[in-house]
């Protein structure tokens, strides 16, 4: 029983990681219904961002500053650039495919995470980066319930995944930029003539997605350790699957999706086969995608005609 | 504005005098007709381009196949052999498989990612009836029974796969097949190694044989690709103006409009999963030929975006565009790209040539290479004047025109990784200058110049491989947001719903 819950919080922590990568894309798709391809590489760039922060104050064994302010420092760091980045995507290359086919920003997307993937590749290289967490947040700190462990890195991951998605669903029902994206999302052309200004509500949107994917690239840093350019495509997958399981452009939806992605990927490595894990993911996704396109918490939509 | 007040004419060069004629020849263009025709002719590429695309249209289809098919075939002949021939293969392979995506992407309108899928199991299929992996002592089975074998196998597949495009629609359809894609190369992976070969794939497939003869040579391999490919695109041809082809078009601009015009609409897309899948199979087969051995990482994504990016280019929707698309794509990818021996003339008159034809009046493209000039020289002065070392690294390119910049351009001592950081730099402004508009663009255009020659002569001219797979995804990105229907495409209205 006590492997059952440590898979169980394993899982839980992993899941809150793509919960927040599957929040950032479902938001973009809420806004533009767009399936935004670059959003895993957003949170690959995120993790080498952490990366040379840590190497910025000393590396893993002489930092220089304390342990919690390099942790803020990479946070912020992380989602003030990528955040940055992910709006000069939308401002260069979908901006100007508004109104194109809808096949044509799909394929921009895929272009973008092609571009990013291989730019990460020519600037640092194909060889794996290492965090080395282990020798600044020490694995055995942390709280222990019977024998089920929760090492304080798990206890910092899942605390700030919870924070940040309690913030979001305040900053979505309760603030006037909230409303204004659920415009903009409802109807886009009725949002502007209201006066909303759509561009700018996009642009936050994507600054906020963004910012989430790359918080969830250091957290990915910190607790798999090792970062290269392909980490984003495997996990930009796993954020689909996670946004499309809860219902895409539904943001509980994508909360619900990431941990169920997660906790099912936890308990198939421990209970069968790391082999058979993404094999496994990905059945999950093409079954539901079956049995229910609109997902768990999605509305099935309506075809205007 | 109003059409009312001036009567539409027909072409643009008709003078009032043969108004009168051609009012009595036949009825007068209406506005619509005429401002249809305004959007078709400028359809076509700017200046000298254009006329050889109109030029080309009044021939039939039929001879330009047959003009180009002969073109590919005589070209051994005239010296390409060994590597060339190598990438000549490389490229009709990822032809075949640009014009079968076609059908999929192009013609019905399905965003089809899993596409690679199809050519992987064409080439396992291949590999596993022509080698020693079944049984005690293998299948070898010759190639007019196996690649049929493979190509029903493949349009059974693609049946399979396309069943989810009954209820999934557009992005949805695209996440599923991006999947179905993935879990092919896991399964390849994973899945009873004995069988599939696991990492290490299966190696020592039979050369295509049949007849008491078989393809041993690369060249072999080339006329048969050349064969393959130009056949392919006959029946396609035939099959884009056959019932099934106008129902498929009609799918994809409208599928509920379809329906109503009693196509069978799930049956009409899952023939398009099918055909797809049975060319893609059929390129696969000859891969494995040729090959001789078959690995998961052969069919995973970068490939499929090879193919896109070819599609893509030449413009989705027409088989000669895709296929066009993928050849210079991968002739550029594979053979430019890795054999720099003459590259910069390309590359500098590529420069050069884009900025005759393009910038207009002479008066802003004096200006613009004036510019360039000037703040190269400017740069490097201050770059001295600060540092030495950043200016120690002599240009990469030898002969006059390296020593034609040896002032101009900067180059550090050590320039690898300014050269690296200055290509990704080069590329987002690149995308940028493509959007902004008027002054803006001829300002932008002057660092981007220095910026270009600065990566080349820093980096590119010693290993222009690296840029490959960034030059794959520019190109996506750029033909999307500049010219969405591709070189030889034609443009597609979507009225945003």
């Amino acid at each position: 029983m006590a492997f059952f819950f440590q898979e169980l919080v394993n899982g839980l922590t992993t899941g809150a990681l793509y919960a927040l990568v599957a929040l950032g894309f479902s938001m973009v798709y809420g806004v533009l219904k767009l399936l935004n391809f670059a959003h895993g590489d957003l949170y690959m760039v995120g993790a080498f961002i952490g990366y040379f922060v840590i190497q910025w104050f000393g590396g893993p064994k002489g930092l220089t500053i304390p342990v919690p302010l390099l942790l803020l420092t990479m946070f912020v760091l992380a989602a003030v650039l990528v955040g940055g980045l992910g709006v000069a995507i939308e401002r260069f290359a979908y901006r100007p495919l508004r109104n194109a086919p809808r096949i044509a920003p799909l394929i921009t997307a895929i272009g973008i995470s092609f571009f990013l993937e291989n730019a990460a590749l020519l600037l640092f290289g194909a060889q794996y980066r290492v965090y080395n967490t282990p020798d600044f947040i020490s694995a055995s700190s942390g709280i222990t319930i019977g024998s089920v462990t929760i090492d304080s890195l798990q206890i910092t991951v899942l605390v700030l995944g919870i924070a940040l998605m309690l913030g979001l669903r305040q900053l979505v029902s309760r603030t006037k930029l909230g409303r204004q994206m659920r415009a903009v999302a409802a109807d886009r052309e009725a949002a502007e003539m209201l006066g909303i200004n759509v561009n700018l509500t996009i642009a936050l949107t994507f600054f906020i997605g963004s910012a989430l994917a790359g918080v969830a690239g250091v957290m990915a840093g910190l607790l798999f350790n090792q970062v290269s350019n392909t980490i984003g495509f495997t996990a930009g997958l796993k954020a689909f699957t996670a946004a499309v399981v809860g219902g895409i452009g539904s943001l509980p939806g994508a909360v619900l999706g990431g941990l169920l992605i997660g906790l099912a990927e936890s308990f198939i490595i421990g209970y069968v086969s790391s082999l058979y894990a993404n094999l496994l993911v990905f059945g999950l996704l093409i079954a539901v995608m079956l049995v229910r396109p609109s997902g768990l918490l999605g509305q099935a939509q309506l075809q205007k005609v | 504005m109003s059409l009312d007040a001036q009567p539409p004419a027909g072409p643009a060069e008709a003078g009032p005098a043969e108004a009168g004629t051609a009012a009595a020849a036949g009825p007068q263009v209406g506005a619509d007709e005429w401002v249809a025709r305004q959007a078709g002719r400028r359809e076509y590429l700017p200046s000298w381009l254009g006329e050889a695309q109109r030029g080309a249209e009044r021939i039939g289809w039929w001879p330009r196949l047959a003009v180009a098919g002969l073109a590919g075939a005589l070209l051994p002949l005239v010296g390409l052999g060994g590597f060339q021939l190598q990438v000549g293969i490389d490229a009709l392979v990822i032809a075949l498989l640009a014009v079968g995506l076609n059908i999929v992407v192009g013609w019905a309108g399905l965003l089809d990612l899993g596409y690679v899928a199809f050519f992987g199991f064409g080439a396992y299929g291949f590999a596993l009836l022509s080698s020693n992996q079944i049984g005690p002592n293998g299948i070898h089975l010759p190639a007019y029974a196996s690649v049929p074998a493979v190509m029903v196998g493949a349009a059974v597949f693609g049946l399979l796969v396309g069943l989810p495009s009954r209820r999934l629609i557009g992005d949805y359809l695209a996440i599923v097949t991006l999947f179905l894609g993935e879990a092919f190369v896991e399964f390849t992976n994973n899945v009873d190694p004995k069988t599939f070969g696991g990492p290490n794939g299966i190696v020592g497939i039979d050369a295509i044989r049949g007849f008491g003869h078989q393809l041993s040579t690369n060249t072999g391999y080339y006329y048969l690709l050349v064969i393959v490919l130009v056949a392919t695109m006959a029946v396609l041809r035939l099959l884009e103006t056959s019932r099934t082809g106008r129902a498929w078009r009609a799918v994809r601009e409208d599928p509920l409009a379809a329906a109503a015009m009693t196509i069978p609409v799930n049956r009409v897309k899952l023939m398009a999963f099918a055909f797809g899948a049975m060319v893609a199979a059929l390129a696969g087969t000859i891969f494995a030929a040729q090959q001789i051995s078959v690995f998961p990482t052969d069919f995973d994504t970068p490939i499929l975006i090879l193919v896109y990016a070819g599609l893509i280019l030449g413009g989705a929707g027409s088989i000669a565009g895709a296929a066009t698309g993928a050849l210079v794509v991968m002739v550029i990818y594979d053979g430019l790209l890795r054999s720099p021996a003459d590259s910069g003339i390309l590359f500098y008159g590529l420069i050069v040539l884009t900025l005759l034809v393009k910038l207009r009046p002479w008066r802003r493209l004096a200006g613009v290479v004036a510019a360039t000039v000037a703040l190269g020289f400017a740069a490097h002065a201050v770059v001295k004047a600060i540092s030495a070392s950043a200016v120690a690294g002599g240009p990469g390119s030898t002969g006059w025109i390296g020593s034609a910049l040896r002032d101009w351009v900067i180059v550090p001592a050590n320039p690898t990784v300014p050269g690296n950081w200055g290509f990704v730099l080069l590329i987002c402004l690149l995308i940028a200058l493509v959007q902004v508009q008027g002054r803006w663009r001829t300002i932008l255009l002057v660092p981007v110049i220095y910026l270009a020659s600065f990566v080349w002569e820093t980096r590119l001219v010693t290993q222009p491989a690296i840029t490959r797979q960034l030059m794959i995804g520019a190109i996506l990105i750029v033909m999307m947001n500049s010219r969405p229907q591709g070189l030889l495409g034609t443009r597609r209205v979507e009225t945003p719903t």
